[in-house]
């Protein structure tokens, strides 16, 4: 198992690296006027601005001092301010946001991690519950039926399903707004009384004691929930499914049958242990796949996280924004990945040999 | 009571077996993907997808009898029935610019007034027409990517597997950090990058589909030729001298390829999907280019009042749906014909 982690963590910095460099190297599809915004904040609007930027911060150095200063930032000579460096955290300036990226992240995140939560548990449960109650009546009418669902779920694209759901839930029946929260709701979140201890707006508005609020921002989650949820359950479903079905095909799981257990006991306690081991796995890079924000179910759902961040600032062809966002969704999937690799060489002992 | 054939060049005890008749389709694909061939064609559920997909490839070519175009030069862009922003209901009649009425609207209808038959879109865009046409450029996207990102992925895959060792090892990382990113948002990225540099066209969108699209080829292919390259003739191959490049290309791409080429066939569905999800954040076509995600795009504005302006996402919806469900049906087939346990029970 050591071994193992070491070889993963030893990784780590080669992939590290390689999206920095694949990130840098879009970012230096951009003119030198466009890149100043790593630095400065007022892109120069005539020419001898821009020499004077250009100069100061060295955008027409060979790419590889330019990729350097872009990871560690410069230092102004006659101020002796430092800015710019994405290992200080400084992204630069986003046009479209009118903030720093980093601010940008710091006020979006939460809302996409708000949402992966509230969204991973019923993902979880319900495709899981599916996929063995498909395989345990293998060629049944509810495996027939589950096999129909997955097909058209897997045929459902988010943007038209997301479109669907909001002209039933929201312009017909007007049940479930778009968006993060009410006007009156969001009056309250921006005033003195409202205390933010973890961000998630959900959790906060319980601690801050107003269910009423946390009641209207449950509201205006439930379809970006059921489209990541529909989306969802496909995947669960077969992954579930086809692996339950070969651990029921074990000499084990017959052995408990031949020695008369309920069927109940061999189905709960025997075969499905092990038939959600990859599932588990499943499970981790789902949880990683929607923190690294649902550009398009967040984008149709006008939901402020970073996925429809990124898909505004990219509409705007703020190309600067849409690369900070990646190179922060891409740390975050990285280390994530990592951390569920591992745990599965816990789970799976059969994964360490490898 | 099985056919006996007896082998011409007989080894002696080839008499005594009896031999299944091969086919010549068989004979020029081998066993293993004449039987996936076979298997595809009795299932309901393909041949339900097959249908779809043969529906939208009459539809593409039918396109100029569907709905001619105004500007016959310029197809793909979809004409405006006037620049009022509010949606048409459908069979409102067109009234300005008409374009050609189709032969046979008179003939079924018995009028030779031409109406917008799925209504029009924000901005006066007639819907029937933008589906119609946009057909073609789903086609299009979805065929170039998928030849392109086929390319890409069995020459890298093929490279890395051939000569394994440190090649494979720095290949294949290349291809870890390269799927570091979620697929649509790496694409959304690079499309951004590369509109203003030349211009808002189907380029952008296709280019970024092709650069992040062909890891996963490269992957499967490379497991196949991993098995290939085990095997006795290609080692007698070598033996005798031959070049790499040409074991390569002559004994073990061929022998290794069919899954690669099935996985492929079936992918147009999903480049076609993540084409239009990239026009639907607005990226890719200019406006007003017949394509089902820019088409759907235009719902966007009109969120609130989707109850009236319901023909405007349920078509364009429904269209990108079928096309895509045919695409996946034909795969959810084939998953169970390639899955070696269902061998030797009748194919699905």
């Amino acid at each position: 198992m050591g071994t193992y982690i070491v070889r993963r963590l030893l990784l780590l910095p080669v992939i590290l690296f390689g999206v920095t460099v694949l990130i840098f190297g879009m970012v230096s599809f951009l003119s030198p006027v466009e890149r100043s915004a790593l630095y400065i904040r007022d892109i120069p609007r005539n020419d001898l601005q821009m020499e004077a930027a250009i100069k100061a911060y060295g955008l027409d150095d060979p790419i590889y001092v330019q990729y350097w200063h872009w990871l560690v930032g410069r230092t102004d000579a006659q101020t002796g301010e430092h800015r710019g460096g994405i290992l200080y955290g400084d992204f630069g300036w986003s046009r479209t946001a009118s903030q720093p990226v980093a601010d940008l992240i710091r006020n979006r995140f939460p809302n996409t991690l708000d949402l992966t939560l509230w969204a991973i548990v019923p993902v979880i449960a319900v495709g899981i519950w599916l996929g063995i109650k498909a395989a345990v009546n293998h060629n049944g009418p509810i495996d027939q039926g589950g096999r129909v669902f997955s097909v058209i779920g897997t045929s459902f694209p988010t943007f038209v399903f997301g479109l669907m759901v909001l002209m039933i839930f929201y312009a017909k029946l007007g049940w479930f707004p778009p968006g993060r929260s009410s006007d009156w709701a969001s009056i309250v979140i921006r005033s003195e009384q409202w205390r933010s201890y973890t961000y998630l707006l959900s959790l906060d508005s319980i601690l801050n004691l107003r269910f009423d609020i946390f009641f209207d921002t449950m509201r205006h989650m439930v379809l970006p929930i059921l489209t990541l949820a529909y989306l969802n359950w496909a995947v669960f479903l077969r992954v579930t499914r086809s692996s339950m079905l070969e651990t029921l095909r074990q000499d084990y799981v017959t052995t408990a049958r031949a020695k008369g257990l309920p069927e109940d006991d061999v189905v709960n306690k025997h075969a499905r242990p092990n038939a959600l081991i990859p599932v588990v796995t499943l499970a981790g890079f789902t949880v990683v796949a929607l923190l690294g924000g649902v550009v398009i179910t967040e984008t149709v759902f006008d939901y402020p996280g970073i996925g429809s961040a990124a898909a505004q600032a990219a509409q705007n062809l703020d190309v600067l924004t849409v690369l900070g966002l990646a190179l922060f969704i891409g740390l975050i999937l990285i280390v994530s990945n990592l951390v569920v690799d591992v745990a599965y060489g816990y789970i799976d002992p059969r994964i360490r040999l490898d | 009571m099985a056919e006996i054939a007896i082998p011409k060049e007989g080894l002696g005890f080839g008499e005594a077996i009896p031999l299944r008749k091969i086919g010549p389709v068989e004979r020029l694909i081998g066993p293993e993907s004449y039987r996936i061939v076979v298997a595809l064609l009795k299932t309901p559920v393909s041949i339900l997808g097959f249908s779809l997909i043969a529906f939208f490839v009459v539809v593409a070519l039918a396109a100029p009898i569907l709905a001619p175009p105004v500007n016959p030069a310029n197809p793909y862009d979809i004409p405006r029935d006037g620049f009022r922003a509010e949606p048409q209901p459908m069979m409102s009649v067109w009234n300005r610019e008409q374009p050609p009425l189709p032969v046979w609207w008179g003939a079924i209808m018995g009028t030779d007034q031409w109406v917008h038959i799925m209504g029009t879109s924000e901005g006066q865009y007639d819907l029937y027409y933008g589906i119609v046409w946009g057909t073609r450029t789903a086609f299009k996207t979805g065929l170039i990517v998928t030849f392109a990102t086929l390319f890409v992925g069995v020459l890298v895959g093929s490279i890395s597997a051939y000569y394994g060792g440190a090649v494979d090892n720095v290949i294949m990382r290349g291809v870890d950090i390269m799927l570091t990113l979620p697929f649509i948002l790496a694409a959304l990225i690079l499309a951004a990058v590369l509109t203003p540099k030349i211009g808002r066209s189907l380029l952008p969108a296709t280019i970024a589909l092709i650069t992040f699209g062909w890891m996963g080829y490269s992957r499967i292919i490379r497991g196949d030729i991993l098995s290939v390259k085990q095997r006795d003739y290609v080692m007698a191959a070598r033996v005798i001298g031959v070049t790499d490049s040409r074991i390569l290309i002559r004994h073990i791409i061929p022998n290794a390829i069919f899954p690669t080429l099935v996985l492929a066939s079936l992918a147009i569905g999903d480049v076609v999907l993540s084409f239009a999800a990239l026009s639907f954040l607005g990226i890719g076509t200019p406006i007003g280019y017949a394509d089902w995600g820019q088409t759907l795009s235009f719902a966007r504005n009109w969120i609130t009042s989707l109850a009236t302006y319901w023909y405007i996402v349920v078509w364009p919806g429904l269209t990108l749906v079928l096309f895509v469900m045919g695409w996946n049906l034909v795969g959810d087939a084939l998953r169970d014909v390639f899955d070696p346990r269902m061998r030797g029970r009748g194919g699905a």
